[in-house]
């Protein structure tokens, strides 16, 4: 727990439910209502205060209910319309009948009122911390959540979850305006209409009844994966009184080539989990393990603790990628080969072959020299090597990779398999197939859709929007009843006859496991802002247990697990409370995590069949999950669009990314705007791609690194119906891609044919060239250890002593002196610290508009750098800039530098940026009249201006989000990073009450803590065996531009690669 | 004229033409003047002009108003270009507005006779453009209402303005130049008001000009006050024409920015700045001449004295913009060195290179005589070295944003219709005041005039 701030354990938060809602209301809301009640309840209840206009007591949800269910046909929901005198009376005297009524409902809050009795634990402008979990995919990551009173404004890791670690990523940080997402689906319809959730629950009950009759032959269930022990018992349970029923599952993101290969393997479906720290070489068969995929956090931060250099007698992983566009894991890489997607395959083989596995395969290009080095490194460490195929990549793949893996004899050490943590595996891509012809066939009548947006993420050729719409000619509807659960009104939801608004994991109980197999769980942080339910809710509503809470679901879960876990004979009373809130606090059930199985293969790499050669002469589409929206399910999270994605800094937008050779070939280029120019608009030519009978039109995007005659259409974009901010952003993928070619599609070059149109982008840094200058420094192994100070050699820092102030010997700092150390070794440009810093510090999204003129606010940013004149390492002598063929990749995160010599404090004419005495650059907001003279004169352009009203004062639900204790700033005014000052002082005022000093770790800025890498290490300099100062004490550290005598108090130690010497002579 | 004067029609004579036409009396240059006020009527030229004026006027008007309403985003600024037209602007109205003063106090001390009949229009203009000049500072912040704080007020928070900052010396250097220009002016306007004031015959203009003649009545004590007084402010003034701009160009050398960070800013902000501002006095000059028929008083000689003061400052920039290059490249510096490059094949080199054109080659034609007496050239010659001038400061202030220490915070700049719309109001606000200026006050000093005619027949005695 060091490290994090004080973490606050809330007794009694299972009962929350409970408490917020008056027993009558619950009854209205899950039971059969009784009038009489009501009517009891209104007599017993006088005075002003229950009502204050008809409208306002028309509007109510609990009202209406009623009316519904006092005057079924007389109040039908198109009311508005004809309304005669009688229906008009009526409604009007049932409006003043139940007045009374509203007070039960939840109304904004409208006095500022001081707890009468202050909850336990809970101290007035503190914040507590909930452990909770987000899940993902095949994966939960475990959360602590800062609370201010009531409301969840950031995320956090959980230093106790396997899947964080303390670290997050971007979709955990970003998740919090996703619960304040102001387009949120917020209540039960149907046909469009609002319903009350006990009509659906009532609907679903008679639904039931009806399928008990042929045992639920014509019902079926489509979820994305589950991996939560409590639904995945719902589902089961449901299944078991319809046995007849189906369940599929259907996500989109996710290749099944992971499940397959282990089947391939195997026999089995089998979880691989990989203990990086383990490994001291590394192969990447296009794995983004370090940026994507189940456990990629804990990962990149075991990864990144074995490339942590001490000093030149430190040793290092070595790291190989082989991918077809760069990944945040190729960009880390020492050595990476960029080879078409569907050539990793044959790469996969060949390196088999060269183990001695069998087979036989010749590489395209020269690769060999390539792949010959990486067979010997890897059979020079067997044992602490390991293997790792990519998510996307085909069964065969993967299968080729625990076999090569087993051969190395990593099993056991760099990773080991467990069963697998989805609740139940299955073939996703067949599932969908078995589930759209059985529609097609007349033998669905009940679809139920949880969560997921099957109609935008189907491939293209199953046509699924018309598998579940009513057709205009027959008016016909091949299922009869549909009902769709999701957090937002989507493309699915307006085809689907119910729609059931999901609520957000910070507002639900549940459960999830972890890519080990960890069960975490998820604890409600909020009631639930809407009229929203969980999908165990949903699906208990098809049960006789429609009435059982969530939280009770996952208790009752828990201690079934819990028994399990540990079997005793008599339990004594009270264990279980005790575990329960155990698991509550930590967010992990302990032990729970899958035991590693012994799997034994039963495959060899020569018993494959020859695989189909990629056509040689044709373009290679592939699909990828975007970076920053994912499938499309982060279209409408603004924090994630605005976020410039890790290699192509694009926002707002996905493209067609294109290497520049390719681009050469199609003629495509970029063409770089006067108006925000580098920093912000870059036009590009636009594109028609298309592939089997369907087209797309698209941006297209050079990206130096990515294979040849391959294109990347990034999923997740062009939403039709996401949101005010994710509908129409960007191309959608979805178009063009079918269930033949989920992943790899092959067509002729002709197939792309420029439209002669130019699309703006967003892109925030178009320029990738360090222009000779030392931003960031960086080096071999080798080089390292032959000069150790090698980042500071070329630096021309001036002499201090030419100084006319005398520095700190005039103005010492006395107590503490913040600084920060930034190792660009580990970073790899993941971007977590950036959402992390923008929900931390109440950071405005501006939109594309204001992006492509050079204006985002970040005060955080990650700098993209490529590195000159490298060989290509197939040799291939090409007609096009070999340096942009496969160039070096470094990321540099870039906040404040914090200088003691700060430009910006000289020029400021109001005093508005003024040193402090911990030798901070603080803004003062209310001082700052906007001049912009310390943006001008800041040589790091670190700062940010409002230039506009950035920040949404107006919508309720984001006034919720905002962090209390940062400022909101105005238009007007400047604003950059300030270490997270906020924090700073938190732990201020803790060391005074204490009266002791401030221990090294007890300030986490944001950055820092969601870094999954450990790049970022935050301290006292004058504490000198603080973690910070140790780090500026290494020769690799320098001073970004130190020759301007800036001083900064963030400073970089110098990124060293480790390369495999005889690739480099080569 | 001193004895070893050349015979009457040798070429140095004929060079010289004389700085008021012949045969002028008191009363004739009084009629000639006033009348322009007084008596002519209002022609129709003066009032589409003065309408055209108003109307572009309007435009900045609204331009201000939505910038306040909106924010300084409705401009073309970003992030790396946190400066745009707007301080552009700022730098050229400030540097049209040293003419005036120039010509006023440094040619008075100077005893140049020639400066009489241009001094009161020239000193109008810097008023003028000190005026479209201050608002820019004022409305480029953030918060507008809040510029305030630049003063050094007593606050009850006890905050002063943080003095190291060159903006808030820019506060004190423009708004003490605005002041001491509008005294000096309006003091050498006190008789030419009682003039006014006596010829006018209508009694609510001779009550306006009364007023504002602070009961002058020409007798010797007044007379001899108001000379003491003109010198005392002309030797004021004379030190704030070289200070106002070598504060403005601290903005830049004071900043660590390659291209701003420079130590010949400030002879070479003062130069081009006397350079913009002669070009400007005669893109005035020549149609105001032109329209109410001041040959007499606006003589050829004015004009060719006028064109050699924009040779010679024109010289100095090109020295400057010459030593600027120089010194980029003899420290050394990488950065300074990449700025040259930058200028020279960086995506606004056309801009560098219309400035050479404008500012250096064109104006070499003023050596010849017969460019400078060719009115129509010399029109044309001021409003290239407008044009160029401005294009200076853009080039100074927004290209060397554009490009500077971190790559990845490069950018580019292009202005909005918003820039365009201050940019051009501000110069109808500009015409807008001399339309009024040369309709309510004599925009020749009638009293100095007089004195010219009685020096000038005193030599012909």
């Amino acid at each position: 727990m060091d490290g994090m701030r004080e973490r606050e354990q809330h007794e009694h938060m299972e009962g929350r439910h409970d408490h917020d809602d008056p027993a009558g209301d619950a009854k209205l809301q899950d039971g059969p209502m009784d009038l009489a009640a009501v009517r009891a309840k209104l007599e017993s209840k006088t005075g002003k205060q229950y009502w204050r206009t008809l409208e306002e007591l028309a509007g109510d949800p609990q009202f209406e209910e009623l009316l519904h269910r006092e005057f079924p046909r007389q109040a039908p929901s198109d009311w508005d319309n004809s309304v005669d005198r009688r229906d008009f009376l009526k409604l009007m005297a049932a409006s003043l009948a139940f007045a009374g009524l509203s007070g039960c409902g939840r109304t904004p809050e409208q006095y500022l009122v001081p707890y009468v009795k202050q909850p336990d634990g809970l101290t007035l402008g503190r914040p507590q911390f909930y452990a909770t979990a987000m899940p993902f995919g095949a994966d939960a990551i475990g959360l602590l959540v800062e609370s201010h009173e009531g409301r969840p404004t950031k995320i956090e890791g959980n230093p106790d979850h396997p899947s964080s670690l303390g670290a997050t990523n971007v979709f955990a940080q970003a998740s919090v305006l996703n619960l304040y997402d102001p387009d949120r689906a917020q209540t039960v319809t149907k046909f469009g209409e609002i319903q009350t959730w006990s009509l659906f629950v009532e609907s679903a009950q008679a639904l039931a009844a009806e399928m008990k009759g042929d045992g639920g032959a014509r019902f079926r269930i489509l979820s994305g994966i589950v991996t939560s022990p409590t639904l995945a018992g719902q589902i089961q349970s449901l299944l078991t009184t319809f046995p007849k029923a189906k369940w599929h599952q259907w996500e989109p993101a996710v290749g099944d080539g992971t499940r397959e290969g282990a089947k391939l393997a195997f026999g089995s479906y089998l979880n691989t989990v990989y203990r990086p720290e383990k490994a001291d070489v590394i192969l990447s068969l296009d794995s983004d393990f370090l940026g994507s995929g189940p456990g990629h956090i804990p990962y990149a931060k075991k990864f990144s603790r074995r490339r942590k250099l001490n000093g030149p007698d430190d040793t290092m992983n070595r790291l190989y990628a082989v991918e077809p566009t760069p990944s945040v894991t190729g960009a880390t890489a020492d050595h990476r080969l960029p080879l078409r997607a569907s050539e990793v395959e044959l790469f996969a083989r060949a390196l088999a072959a060269k183990l001695g596995l069998g087979g036989s395969v010749t590489l395209p290009g020269g690769a060999e020299k390539w792949l010959d080095t990486v067979a010997k490194d890897l059979q020079e460490h067997k044992g602490v090597s390991l293997v790792a195929a990519g998510e996307q990549q085909p069964a065969e793949v993967h299968a080729l990779a625990h076999a090569i893996n087993a051969a190395l004899g990593n099993v056991g050490t760099t990773l080991y398999y467990t069963e697998p943590v989805e609740a139940h595996p299955v073939n996703h891509l067949e599932s969908l197939a078995e589930l759209c012809a059985d529609i097609e066939a007349g033998k669905v009548e009940t679809l139920l859709i949880l969560g997921g947006n099957p109609v935008y993420t189907a491939p293209h050729d199953f046509d699924f929007g018309s598998k579940i719409a009513l057709d205009k000619t027959t008016k016909q509807k091949k299922v009869r009843t549909t009902i769709h659960v999701s957090s937002h009104f989507d493309e699915t939801s307006e085809l689907c006859d119910w729609h059931v608004a999901e609520s957000h994991y910070l507002e639900t109980w549940g459960d999830a496991r972890a890519f080990d197999g960890t069960v975490g769980v998820i604890q409600p942080l909020i009631a639930p802002l809407y009229h929203t339910h969980s999908l165990r809710a949903v699906l208990a509503a098809f049960s006789d247990q429609s009435g059982v809470s969530d939280y009770d679901a996952v208790r009752a879960n828990s201690e079934a697990m819990g028994q399990r876990l540990f079997p005793r004979s008599s339990p004594e009373p009270g264990s279980f409370e005790r575990f329960w809130r155990k698991s509550l606090h930590d967010g992990v059930v302990a032990g729970s995590a899958f035991a590693p199985l012994a799997a034994t293969l039963k495959f060899g790499p020569a018993s494959l069949p020859t695989s189909k050669p990629a056509p040689a002469n044709e373009m290679e589409f592939i699909f990828r999950p975007d970076p920053c929206v994912y499938d499309g399910r982060f279209a409408n999270n603004g924090w994630l669009q605005e976020l410039p994605k890790p290699v192509t800094k694009l926002t707002w937008d996905n493209a067609a990314l294109v290497s520049p050779k390719t681009a050469e070939d199609l003629k495509v280029a970029h063409n770089v705007a006067w108006r925000g120019g580098e920093h912000g608009k870059v036009y590009s030519n636009v594109i028609d791609i298309r592939l089997s009978d369907s087209k797309v039109t698209a941006a297209a995007w050079i990206v130096p690194g990515q294979a040849d005659d391959t294109v990347v259409l990034p999923l997740g974009y062009g939403r039709k119906r996401a949101g005010y901010t994710g509908t129409n952003k960007g191309f959608n993928a979805y178009a063009v891609r079918t269930s033949g070619a989920l992943w790899a599609a092959f067509a002729p070059s002709s197939a792309i044919r420029k439209t002669g149109e130019e699309y703006p982008l967003a892109c925030t840094q178009y320029h990738f060239n360090m222009e000779g200058r030392q931003i960031l420094a960086t080096g071999t192994l080798e080089e390292y250890r032959k000069n150790p100070n090698f980042a500071n050699e070329h630096a021309e820092l001036p002499p201090q002593e030419l100084s006319l102030y005398n520095g700190e010997a005039e103005f010492p700092y006395h107590r503490d002196k913040w600084a920060m150390a930034i190792d660009l070794n580990k970073c790899n440009g993941c971007n977590a610290c950036v959402v992390a810093c923008q929900s931390e510090n109440n950071i405005p999204v501006v939109g594309k508009e204001q992006v492509m003129r050079g204006r985002e606010m970040h005060w955080i940013r990650i700098d993209r750098y490529y590195q000159k004149s490298v060989k290509s390492p197939t040799n291939d002598p090409s007609s096009y800039d070999v340096s942009l063929f496969n160039p070096p990749t470094f990321f540099q995160p870039v906040p404040c530098q914090q200088c003691e010599n700060a430009p910006c404090e000289q020029v400021c004419p109001v005093g508005a940026t003024v040193h402090s005495a911990e030798g901070l650059n603080d803004m003062v907001y209310n001082r700052c009249v906007g001049t912009r003279y310390c943006s001008n004169n800041c040589p790091y352009k670190v700062r940010r201006f409002n230039f506009l009203r950035f920040q949404d004062w107006e919508t309720p639900q984001l006034k919720l989000l905002r962090n209390p204790e940062v400022t909101v700033r105005s238009r007007g005014v400047m604003e950059k990073c300030t270490y997270c000052v906020q924090r700073i002082n938190d732990a201020r005022i803790e060391s005074e009450k204490l009266n002791a000093p401030i221990h090294d770790g007890a300030i986490v800025t944001a950055c820092e803590q969601a870094c999954p890498t450990e790049a970022i290490v935050f301290g006292n300099a004058n504490d000198k065996d603080s973690r910070v100062a140790k780090l500026k004490a290494q020769q690799r550290n320098y001073t970004l531009l130190g020759e301007l005598n800036t001083r900064p108090r963030t400073t970089y130690l110098a990124a060293v690669r480790n390369p495999n010497p005889e690739l480099e002579s080569a | 004229m001193s004895a070893g004067q050349p015979p009457f029609d040798s070429p140095e004579i004929r060079r010289l033409s004389p700085v008021i036409g012949p045969g002028y009396t008191y009363g004739s240059v009084t009629d000639k003047i006033s009348a322009i006020v007084l008596t002519r009527p209002t022609s129709l030229g003066w009032y589409v002009g003065f309408l055209i004026a108003f109307s572009v006027m309007g435009m900045m008007t609204v331009a201000i108003g939505w910038l306040i309403i909106k924010g300084t985003g409705i401009w073309g600024i970003n992030i790396p270009i946190g400066w745009g037209f707007a301080i552009v602007n700022f730098v050229w109205w400030i540097g049209i507005g040293h003419a005036g003063t120039l010509i006023s106090a440094i040619l008075f001390l100077l005893n140049q006779k020639w400066r009489t009949s241009i001094n009161r229009f020239a000193e109008a203009m810097t008023l003028f453009a000190v005026a479209c000049a201050g608002i820019f500072p004022l409305i480029h912040t953030g918060r507008p209402w809040l510029a305030f704080y630049m003063m050094p007020y007593p606050s009850t928070m006890g905050l002063w303005p943080q003095f190291r900052s060159p903006l808030i010396w820019d506060v004190f250097a423009v708004s003490t130049y605005g002041t001491v220009s509008l005294m000096f002016w309006f003091v050498g306007l006190i008789p030419d008001l009682a003039t006014l004031r006596d010829r006018s015959i209508r009694k609510p203009l001779q009550i306006i000009y009364g007023l504002l003649s602070l009961g002058w009545r020409g007798s010797a004590r007044h007379w001899h006050r108001y000379q003491s007084a003109y010198l005392l402010l002309a030797g004021l003034a004379t030190p704030l024409v070289l200070s106002v701009h070598t504060v403005v160009s601290f903005d830049f050398a004071i900043a660590i920015v390659p291209g701003w960070h420079t130590t010949i800013f400030p002879p070479y902000f003062v130069a081009g700045a006397i350079y913009s501002g002669f070009a400007m006095v005669l893109t005035i000059a020549i149609p105001l001449r032109k329209a109410y028929a001041l040959e007499d008083f606006i003589t050829m000689r004015h004009l060719d004295n006028m064109a050699k003061v924009m040779l010679a400052t024109g010289l100095i920039v090109a020295y400057g913009y010459f030593f600027e290059f120089f010194l980029s490249l003899y420290s050394g510096n990488k950065f300074d060195v990449f700025l040259v490059q930058q200028r020279l094949h960086g995506p606004y080199a056309p801009f560098y290179f219309a400035l050479i054109l404008s500012n250096i080659l064109v104006p070499q034609l003023l050596w010849s005589y017969k460019v400078r007496h060719n009115v129509v050239v010399l029109f044309l010659m001021s409003i290239v070295v407008n044009i160029g001038m401005w294009l200076e400061r853009f080039v100074i202030v927004v290209i060397s944003l554009t490009r500077d220490f971190v790559p990845s915070a490069w950018g580019r700049y292009s202005p909005t219709f918003w820039d365009w719309a201050t940019l051009i109001g501000t110069m109808g606000m500009f015409a807008t005041l001399l339309f009024l200026f040369v309709r309510v006050l004599p925009a020749i000093s009638i009293a100095e005039m007089r004195e010219l005619v009685a020096e000038t027949s005193e030599e012909e005695k």
